[in-house]
């Protein structure tokens, strides 16, 4: 199938199959490749995007399902050479470690905050509750998230 | 996944004939895909019926709440009509992640038929009525009759779930849904339990209960509720009815939990209720 849909801010046109992961179109066949597949099947939120606003995870959608929707990745959260302060907040508090899980936390992070710019930390811990990270232990993520929503206000 | 053809269709009528001519509906994939991916499902190709305007429709009334089976949990959480059954929205809160609830369908956990399915506890205590739409027309069934078995439900060839239609419980209920598992987020429940409660000057009138994971479908344990007529709202009383409790479900041993174990844990959820109930009986207010 022609997919036309807002991917970023621009209009992106590709010729595709309708069942294409999203994850896949994003990664090997327009080259996105900050969005990581963790557990491929929903339990580990690694590939989280935002779709017309609302956190999705890429790996169980399909291409079908964003057509003429607005596709938001962690690469197009912050102008070209610039870091958003969630990203900011990530890289002051020790956020990141390995990384592979950080660009799903963070498009979690941008979408609870687009919802609740003032969330308590019970709140950030409950959203960001479908995002599995190995490394940090949680604590760091949190703080990043309570910082950006503070520099953000 | 293998390749895999999905086609849109431009209405409900034309979604029914795709799923005559052997297409299985889609709506937001969150378990359809992990299926297709592990081969567990092999539709002849996928009906994407997730944006049909029919389908994603919430209407309320003064009896009951119409919800159109592609509506996402997280749309039904926010819908104003939703206010007045807080049990449902107390199970939907559950469900998988943020994301997750933003992609998955109450019409799409029904035609899933898990006895682990989140969303079904409420709609057995709200006694819910599921609308199909097929090619011999619309026709609309109690959720416990739509359920036949773990994975197994009653749509026939061509049908597909339009929308479901909960009453409103009357005046003065109070909710309470609570799994039980290994985590919060992303669990599958190894027992949960969804309650509405009536009191009379401190004593139980009336009680609805609905039991998941622990049966091969979603369970009332009628003569449990019966039982629970006149009975004050706390843990002693009902701590005499846990046994019982414990009785009426037919669970399973799988890579969660044992059957045993289950037993116990629907138990104790009826003492989790009272404990809850008794101290914070505002929170679930109104049904």
């Amino acid at each position: 199938m022609t997919l036309r849909f807002r991917l970023n801010g621009r209009d992106v046109t590709v010729e595709t199959s309708a069942g294409r992961r999203l994850l896949d179109l994003l990664r090997e066949d327009l080259g996105l490749t900050g969005t990581k597949e963790g557990c491929g099947e929903g339990e580990c939120g690694a590939c989280t995007v935002l779709v017309d606003g609302k956190p999705r995870l890429a790996c169980l959608t399909a291409a079908i399902q964003v057509e003429g929707k607005d596709v938001l990745t962690i690469e197009g959260i912050a102008a070209p050479g610039k870091l958003h302060p969630l990203q900011e907040a990530f890289l002051a508090t020790a956020g990141v470690q390995c990384g592979f899980c950080t660009p799903g936390l963070i498009m979690a992070a941008y979408a609870l905050l687009q919802e609740n710019p003032h969330p308590t930390e019970d709140e950030v811990r409950e959203y960001l509750a479908g995002n599995l990270c190995r490394c940090t232990g949680y604590a760091q993520v949190v703080e990043a998230v309570e910082r950006a929503a503070e520099r953000m206000r | 996944m293998r390749r895999l053809d999905i086609v849109r269709p431009r209405d409900l009528a034309e979604a029914v004939r795709l799923t005559t001519e052997g297409g299985q509906p889609l709506a937001g994939g969150t378990d359809l895909f992990v299926r297709l991916q592990k081969g567990v499902a092999r539709p002849g190709f996928l009906v994407y019926v997730g944006e049909l305007p029919e389908l994603r429709l919430v209407r309320g009334t003064e009896e009951e709440v119409e919800i159109g089976a592609a509506v996402t949990h997280a749309a039904i959480l926010a819908h104003p009509a939703t206010a007045r059954v807080p049990v449902l929205r107390l199970a939907l809160q559950t469900i998988g992640s943020p994301a997750l609830r933003h992609m998955g369908t109450l019409g799409g956990n029904l035609a899933n038929a898990s006895p682990a399915g989140d969303g079904l506890v409420p709609l057995y205590l709200l006694d819910a009525r599921v609308n199909l739409a097929g090619p011999g027309g619309e026709r609309s069934l109690p959720v416990a009759e739509f359920v036949r078995g773990p994975g197994k439900t009653a749509l026939r060839p061509g049908e597909l779930i339009r929308s479901i239609t909960v009453p409103l419980p009357k005046d003065g209920a109070q909710a309470y849904f609570r799994k039980v598992g290994r985590r919060r987020a992303l669990l599958i429940a190894v027992a949960s339990l969804g309650a509405l409660v009536w009191l009379e000057e401190g004593v139980i009138a009336e009680a609805r209960l609905a039991l998941g994971s622990v049966a091969p479908t979603v369970i009332r344990p009628r003569e449990v509720e019966r039982a629970l007529v006149g009975r004050p709202l706390t843990v002693e009383a009902l701590a005499e009815l846990r046994d019982a409790l414990s009785s009426a479900v037919q669970p399973i041993s799988d890579l969660r939990a044992s059957a045993d174990y289950r037993r116990r844990v629907a138990g104790n959820l009826l003492l989790d209720l009272a404990s809850q109930l008794a101290h914070f009986p505002s929170c679930g207010q109104g049904g």
